[in-house]
């Protein structure tokens, strides 16, 4: 079941569209920012709601690189690996990253705190390479800005 | 020199706030447009201009509007699209627009859409974009408090509707018909074209698409005219300033409005400084990574449209990503087609079951395990996942580096394959 917020927060996005099933994808990310990821239950809950079959909506969920459908940790990190980051580092970055975290790309860390996953161009090629976490981008850098830039995160 | 579209952009700073760009000269074009021209003296002006779409494809951005205005008027609700999904490889234009002068884009926007006499507009971008979407948000409920959207604008009897779309990441998205099931809530992948979007688009109806940077340069347009819009540029038939972009192992990576036809070699010299001290440039992808490698003999070419479609490549967004004598090219080809194959929508067969071969070769080659023959079978790759033999425009992007790459670099792809290693580890 949808929540009581969750279903206010979608409801006043059916404003913006002509057609209800418009909404999904908003909706996916209301639910997703309250629960953290799309479960199977949650997938339900929401197709029910817009009046589309499970099936129908998540072969959208599956098609969006940012909408989870398993569980994600308390950080997400954005590793762009298209071609100005790759040129300018990623590689170092990458491996950097692996070790300190002990995770391989689509992994979660010990105590659920940072998942790594990759991300196509996010625009900030002129401070390649770069990073995202949840929503802050990170550019221009080397292992020990990473270094710096985790310890920030609780 | 005039540097109409980022004149008004402070990096580091908020941008200006409605009254702020109204004191700049903000919303004086829309103004005018709305209350003293008819639609189809704005597309007449907007044809005139010469302007051509920035999104990549260049098509001229009169002619598409023009195309609106013959469909049946009550068709309705009529739609307008800001395309600012930008996710081009190498590509960071929009954002810079979008963060730096939001109510730029919301007037071109507001123009563009009475010339087609539009009802709903939407902006539809990308996730990762946080920043540039906070700051529109608070332009769009700025220029809705001032009724600056949303009925009666300005007096003119006109309404619009604005709209802001978050979308959930993936590349495809930004193609123009796959942006229309996205957006309509379905699994985007694209539309079989024709019919094109301005005939049959958003839910069936007749739908203008333009990439941010088209709409931007619109208010300047009308406050100057046409002849003064073709003369900031320096080649024939493609008026207009651009911002072009560099990156990779330059001196000074970044972004500039400058005339439309400005050479490469100015771009990269001037602008970028030349490349890092140790470093030589070997190619350049000129547009994004749909694009085809030039290398040292083309940069004297002037960065439009025509003129890079007679060097075999393609101006795409602008915004070129440098490759240096100290990076394996078969390793950034290799990079570029990994990401093509993770984007491809899995809709038609060459691209879906292409790509990942494709990739798995390059990878091959890369780790030092590459067949001889392995070269040509990408050049037949280059053919197949061409032109005419897919659903979208995806996979035939993708084979543009590479067949460019074999061209120029085909030496590196052989050394891989005869000395059974990468020579750049």
């Amino acid at each position: 079941m949808l929540t009581e917020e969750e279903k206010k927060e979608i409801e006043a996005e059916l404003k913006e569209y002509e057609q209800k099933n418009a909404v999904c994808i908003e909706a996916m990310k209301i639910v997703q920012r309250h629960r953290g990821w799309l479960s199977d239950e949650a997938i339900r809950d929401i197709s029910e709601f817009l009046g589309m079959t499970p099936e129908e909506l998540d072969s959208v969920a599956t098609f969006y690189s940012l909408i989870f459908r398993k569980p994600v940790g308390k950080h997400v990190i954005l590793v762009c690996d298209s071609v100005s980051c790759w040129v300018m580092g990623y590689d170092k970055i990458l491996q950097h990253l692996k070790t300190r975290l002990a995770i391989e790309l689509g992994e979660t860390s010990a105590e659920g705190k940072f998942t790594l996953l990759p991300v196509a161009c996010i625009g900030a090629c002129d401070e390649a390479p770069a990073i995202i976490i949840d929503n802050k981008v990170y550019g221009n850098l080397d292992e020990s800005k990473i270094d710096d830039i985790l310890a920030q995160y609780k | 020199m005039e540097q109409p579209l980022t004149k008004n952009i402070r990096p580091g700073a908020e941008p200006l706030s409605l009254k702020e760009y109204e004191r700049a000269g903000g919303y004086r074009a829309v103004r005018k447009a709305l209350t003293s021209m008819a639609p189809q003296e704005i597309v007449k002006l907007v044809e005139e201009s010469t302007l051509r779409g920035r999104g990549g494809a260049g098509f001229p951005t009169g002619l598409k509007w023009s195309m609106m205005s013959k469909v049946d008027d009550t068709s309705r609700p009529r739609y307008l699209i800001a395309n600012t999904d930008e996710m081009e490889p190498g590509t960071f234009k929009d954002r810079l627009l979008l963060e730096g002068d939001p109510h730029q884009l919301l007037e071109g926007i507001l123009i563009g859409a009475f010339a087609v006499q539009a009802d709903i507009a939407y902006i539809f971008i990308r996730v990762e974009y946080s920043l540039p979407f906070e700051r529109l948000k608070k332009a769009i409920t700025e220029a809705y408090n001032n009724n600056y959207l949303g009925k009666n604008i300005f007096g003119s009897g006109y309404d619009l509707e604005l709209r802001l779309h978050v979308s959930a990441g993936r590349y495809i998205c930004g193609e123009e018909t796959a942006l229309l099931n996205s957006l309509e809530g379905k699994r985007p992948i694209p539309r079989a074209k024709p019919p094109y979007a301005t005939t049959v688009g958003l839910w069936g109806k007749p739908t203008l698409i333009n990439n941010a940077e088209t709409f931007c340069s619109i208010p300047h347009i009308i406050n100057n005219g046409a002849d003064w819009f073709k003369r900031l540029s320096r080649s024939e038939g493609d008026g207009g300033t651009k911002i072009y972009g560099v990156s990779g192992k330059v001196k000074k990576p970044g972004f500039w409005e400058l005339p439309m036809g400005t050479t490469l070699r100015e771009i990269i010299e001037e602008h970028a400084g030349g490349m890092q001290e140790g470093f030589r440039l070997r190619g350049v992808i000129p547009g994004g990574a749909s694009t085809d490698f030039l290398v040292e003999e083309h940069l004297n070419m002037k960065m439009d449209f025509e003129s890079l479609q007679k060097a075999g490549s393609r101006m795409g967004t602008g915004t070129m990503i440098v490759l240096d004598d100290k990076t394996c090219p078969v390793g950034m080809v290799l990079n570029l087609e990994q990401f093509f194959a993770r984007e491809s929508c899995g809709w038609c067969t060459p691209c879906r079951e292409g790509l990942p071969w494709i990739e798995k070769i390059l990878r091959d080659i890369e780790n030092g395990h590459g067949n001889p023959e392995d070269i040509d079978m990408l050049q037949e790759q280059t053919w197949l996942l061409g032109p005419g033999h897919t659903f979208c425009a995806l996979a035939p992007g993708a084979m543009e580096p590479l067949e460019s790459a074999l061209r120029y670099f085909r030496e590196d792809f052989e050394q891989h394959i005869r000395e059974k290693r990468c020579p750049w580890r």
